[in-house]
């Protein structure tokens, strides 16, 4: 019998899957060990798989988040970064995403508002004509990727703090969420939002933020591994709800704390 | 050498060689160790610092993610055993007894006695001044890795250790080269247990 395909007007396709696999029960969605052979070395070693993927996986995710409350307990929140001079910085800096730079999303600076979300009094969007108008600090600080490797750079925008303390945001919340235009997300703990380096950045080495490296925000968390830095920032929404985000969901340790 | 063992020899017949102690506190450390540095082999490709990656049939975690997983979940294992190892080399005076005195001048006759394959084994109770010496190495190079690991895990939290290596950057070598000491210290440690294989027995039952 020849399958049948049929569009469910205003329903799109791609979302629907989207959906679909979020309601799959826990084992049929695609474990983030990536198959048996995930334990190569050790399968080699003892001829078998002595452990079960499942069973492994469950074990490693409770482990990483073991590890999420033994960061945020390491973490102090005044603790600063280590910072360095102009001649440090590393030029040309790395473009680094999970897509090539001529794919980097292209945001309209006149079209663009961040939406604010979540537990805030006050949820009007921000242009970006307002959002350049806020006070602007500066740092120079280590970028240090979940790769191994590092690039220092320079960074410019207001603190973070101080723009959720501005929208009467709730700082006893647990989390701040990101959504950013290329459809990637993070989302961070509430003492790293509040730290005095987080920064909502608006410039790279004194220039616009350029397409490649945010354009038209990206969050800059010099305490955190370099993908907990969002770029491309559309929303920023305030909760007590764990979102997780693009890599976390994969695996990645969702606190990645530096 | 000689004279010592002749000394120890008369009680080791029956005599516990190692404790039951050492005995596990060996083989969990066995376990992590060849997780950690099957791991990190996975995560040393993701951005190397040399010219080359370890094939992937070797490691472990598939991918970047998975040998993170794998990495920050046996480093647990390592650093609690260890250190349960170390506290109580130390406190039962074992370290002392086993590991001290080392002299330049033994490690170099026992070398070439191991070379020319004159060395005894016959008192496993006793180690020769070769197995002293890289013992005791392999205990420091476990504390530097350690270190080191702590270093580029946390950067800013505990940016002052970071900076006895050298900086960020410079931990990860470091991380390295303490990695290949002891890679090159298990391939020794192996072979020689299977040329001696009563000295695995002795790990396992204790004499």
């Amino acid at each position: 019998m020849p399958r049948i395909r049929k569009a469910i007007p205003g329903v799109d396709p791609k979302l629907l899957i989207k959906d679909a696999g979020k309601l799959l029960p826990e084992p049929s969605r695609r474990l983030f060990l990536r198959g048996a052979a995930s334990l190569g070395a050790l399968a080699a070693l003892t001829g078998c798989d002595i452990i079960d993927e499942e069973s492994a996986e469950n074990t490693l995710r409770v482990v990483s988040q073991f590890n999420d409350r033994v960061q945020a307990l390491i973490f102090q929140p005044t603790k600063l970064a280590p910072t360095y001079p102009e001649s440090a910085i590393t030029r040309p800096f790395p473009f680094n995403a999970y897509y090539s730079e001529d794919e980097a999303p292209e945001v309209d600076k006149d079209d663009y508002k961040l939406e604010i979300a979540g537990l805030v009094d006050k949820k009007e969007s921000w242009t970006l004509e307002q959002l350049y108008a806020l006070p602007e600090v500066s740092q120079i600080t280590r970028h240090v990727c979940v790769e191994g490797w590092s690039a220092i750079g320079k960074w410019s925008g207001t603190p973070l703090k101080d723009f959720l303390v501005r929208i009467g945001a709730d700082l006893k919340a647990n989390y701040v969420y990101f959504i950013c235009a290329e459809g990637y997300s993070t989302s961070i703990d509430m003492p790293t939002a509040l730290h005095p380096q987080t920064q909502m950045t608006f410039k790279f080495a004194d220039e616009i933020l350029p397409r490649k490296y945010g354009f038209p925000m990206k969050i800059r968390i010099p305490t955190k591994l370099g993908f907990k830095n969002p770029k491309h920032v559309m929303s920023l929404v305030v909760t007590n709800d764990y979102r997780g985000g693009y890599w976390e969901n994969q695996g990645y340790n969702w606190f990645s704390g530096n | 050498m000689t004279v010592e063992t002749a000394e120890h020899s008369a009680h080791t017949a029956n005599a516990v060689i190692h404790p039951w102690w050492v005995r596990i506190t060996h083989w969990v450390n066995a376990i992590a160790i060849i997780v950690m540095i099957g791991s990190g082999w996975q995560i040393y490709n993701a951005s190397p610092l040399f010219g080359f990656t370890f094939p992937r049939s070797i490691t472990i975690g598939e991918w970047l993610a998975g040998a993170l997983l794998w990495h920050f979940a046996a480093m647990w294992i390592l650093v609690v055993n260890g250190l349960v190892y170390i506290t109580l080399g130390l406190a039962t005076g074992r370290f002392r007894r086993k590991l001290f005195p080392i002299r330049v001048s033994e490690v170099w006759a026992d070398f070439l006695a191991a070379l020319s394959g004159k060395l005894s084994h016959e008192d496993l109770s006793v180690y020769n001044a070769v197995q002293k010496l890289l013992y005791l190495g392999v205990i420091l190079a476990g504390i530097v890795i350690v270190l080191s690991g702590i270093s580029i895990w946390k950067p800013v939290q505990y940016q002052e250790l970071t900076a006895v290596f050298g900086g960020y950057d410079a931990a990860r070598y470091v991380h390295f080269i303490a990695m290949s000491a002891i890679v090159g210290f298990l391939v020794v440690h192996v072979v020689l247990a299977v040329i001696v294989p009563k000295s695995l027995r002795a790990m396992i039952l204790g004499r």
